[in-house]
């Protein structure tokens, strides 16, 4: 205020001229400050990935940061030798495939029967939904839950309890608020039917919002380990890809007290026939758990930034 | 299944000019499509909810759900006196305060900056990259966060470079316990300081350009424009979300803590979802477990109600 002052006393052709060198200095240093954020956020994962690429003997010597110093791809092909490494592979692109196609489906329906106003059951599904938003069972009631009904030790059991989520219900259901109403009601006049008018109207129009359901529930299911570790870590034919890193992951926090250093210097040289290391193995698997999501993430930003918009706000 | 909410709801429907039933048999396409859900949502959503009499009994599950032994309120007094449990509620509230604090605050000024940024190209190229951490799982970031923190990862890198540690006596980040708090606070903040930039930038969006000319003419700087238009812009919405946010303060998360936390960490680590974990799925101590569990759950629950009443009263209606 007491600046702001000032300058209105002075010739306004001065004030003009600070403010613009003033306006130059802020400029620079915010655009040196966000490239920095860039470097900080993407540094751990070049490093990662260029210790995957690199041989592993050789990284023990440390000194890789941004790229390779000799390249190789044995790593990756000695972790996908590995059987239960692909998989486990295969068990995360099922669940992330099957999972997305029912969330996005159901969910697009039940949001579609709430969003009718004529829908006679509306208040009571729409209730019955919101109230699950301030409670849950909680983890041992769910495992007893799920113990009950014959799930541990199979597939389902990462489809069926998560089917529909009350936050995707909000978005598209808010997406399905906005559709003008009067291409719902030319269908029905045409003599289309409830379910009818969901699949050949309501579906089509909300391929956007479904984008961004997809997205968040491809990736929730692609990440998850938990469910595997909480209901099948005693079947390894339903391991996830996730869940195998995470297991690495435990492994090196064991060790973490025995110096690392000299400890993969030891596996190292165990593994020499190999020529891998659980540093290099660790780094291979962590690329290949995220690099899916890294490709496919920025072609679908504009929908999840709407998604978010909506159910930042809302949810 | 067609008559009980038939006398439930004749009452408040009665005022329509078709019947309830006549109506529920019409869209009957609409019923199938959301009936089958209210079921599958009782089964998992609410059936659970029954197994909170666990923390009530002293629970054997060889015995079966109805021959249990009946304590009432026992496992509750016991948490409360144990030491464990009490630094469990102590880690939980410091990392969620933490997380809360500084989550905020640096969403908001990343959003700042980024709302300064005129090459629309340079914006987006940032925004794109600040999103990537958070669409990694936790595991692929706790892998992450351990390598940079390990002895010869990049801070004890820089740190022997700079001279601040010696070779040979680099520091073991994760093997200290007083360190956790921040290193979780850190990690964080790394992976969602993008992400929860969006609401931010959207509240942003909102604001009349006319201010800023105004503020412009009256000789307002870039800071007076930010402290002066933009920040009581989005105000509103940072308003709503703090409110959102204390409804969670029971909520650090887990898996941070669970995948970061070792042996040497634990007093620092350990929050109350994993000892719900550790009590129940790995000792076999489901009541105490519960009663853990459902204390979290109440907890929550109040807040988040007190948190929507307060957030009506301020006129911020959009929660729900």
């Amino acid at each position: 205020m007491a600046t702001a002052a000032i300058s209105s006393s002075k010739p306004k052709k001065a004030h003009r001229i600070s403010s613009s060198r003033e306006d130059r200095i802020f400029d620079i240093c915010n655009y040196i400050f966000l490239v920095l954020l860039m470097v900080v956020t993407l540094y751990p994962f070049l490093n990662t990935a260029a210790i995957s690429l690199n041989q592993a003997n050789d990284t023990i010597r440390g000194g890789i940061y941004l790229w390779p110093r000799l390249f190789t791809w044995d790593n990756y092909a000695y972790v996908f030798k590995e059987a239960s490494v692909f998989h486990a592979t295969m068990i995360s692109v099922l669940r992330s495939v099957i999972g997305t196609v029912v969330t996005v489906f159901c969910s697009a329906m039940v949001a579609y029967t709430i969003s009718r106003q004529d829908f006679v059951l509306r208040k009571f599904v729409t209730l019955a939904f919101i109230l699950t938003m301030y409670f849950n069972g909680g983890l041992i009631p769910n495992f007893l839950l799920v113990r009950e009904l014959g799930m541990l030790g199979t597939f389902s059991v990462y489809i069926i309890p998560g089917i529909i989520g009350v936050f995707n219900l909000i978005i598209i259901r808010s997406f399905i608020d906005g559709l003008p109403e009067s291409i719902l009601e030319s269908a029905r006049i045409d003599g289309a039917g409830d379910f009818t008018t969901f699949i050949k109207i309501v579906l089509p129009l909300c391929v956007p919002v479904l984008a961004t359901v997809a997205l968040f529930t491809a990736v929730y299911q692609w990440n998850s380990w938990f469910d595997v570790f909480l209901y099948n870590s005693s079947y390894q034919e339903l391991s996830t890809l996730q869940y195998e890193l995470q297991k690495i992951l435990q492994n090196s926090n064991a060790s973490l007290t025995a110096r690392t250093a000299s400890d993969a210097f030891a596996n190292a040289n165990n593994d020499a026939a190999n020529a891998v290391t659980p540093m290099a193995v660790r780094a291979t698997m962590t690329i290949v758990a995220s690099l899916p999501i890294i490709m496919v993430y920025p072609f679908l930003q504009k929908y999840f930034v709407k998604g978010m918009m909506v159910g930042g706000v809302k949810g | 299944m067609e008559n009980t909410p038939l006398t439930a709801s004749a009452k408040t429907e009665s005022n329509k000019p078709a019947g309830f039933f006549t109506k529920l048999v019409r869209q009957r396409a609409l019923v199938l499509m959301s009936v089958p859900f209210i079921l599958w949502l009782f089964i998992f959503k609410y059936l659970p909810l029954w197994g909170w009499t666990i923390a009530f009994q002293d629970f054997k599950p060889a015995k079966g759900f109805f021959n249990q032994r009946w304590v009432g309120f026992e496992h509750f007094s016991f948490l409360f006196q144990d030491e464990r449990f009490l630094r469990v509620l102590r880690n939980t509230l410091a990392m969620s305060s933490i997380n809360l604090a500084l989550g905020f605050v640096t969403a908001i000024i990343l959003a700042l900056l980024l709302n300064e940024v005129r090459h629309v190209y340079f914006k987006r190229v940032v925004q794109t990259v600040s999103y990537l951490p958070h669409f990694i799982s936790w595991v692929v970031a706790a892998s992450i966060v351990q390598s940079t923190l390990s002895p010869d990862g990049i801070i004890n890198q820089m740190m022997l470079w700079f001279g601040w540690v010696d070779k040979g006596n680099e520091i073991l980040f994760l093997g200290i316990g007083e360190y956790f708090w921040g290193i979780f606070g850190a990690s964080s903040v790394w992976k969602d300081v993008g992400w929860n930039t969006i609401v931010y930038l959207a509240a942003m969006t909102m604001i009349d350009p006319a201010q800023y000319e105004a503020a412009k003419m009256d000789g307002a700087n870039r800071f007076q424009r930010i402290w002066y238009v933009t920040l009581p812009g989005i105000k509103p919405v940072i308003i709503v979300l703090l409110i959102m946010q204390i409804g969670h303060l029971l909520e650090a998360g887990f898996e941070p803590q669970y995948l970061l936390g070792n042996g040497m960490n634990v007093d620092y680590s350990e929050v109350i979802d994993i000892f719900v974990l550790k009590y129940g799925i790995a000792q076999g101590n489901f009541s105490l477990s519960v009663a853990a569990g459902m204390f979290k759950t109440v907890v929550s629950f109040i807040l988040l109600f007190a948190a929507n009443y307060l957030a009506k009263r301020m006129g911020e209606s959009r929660l729900f």
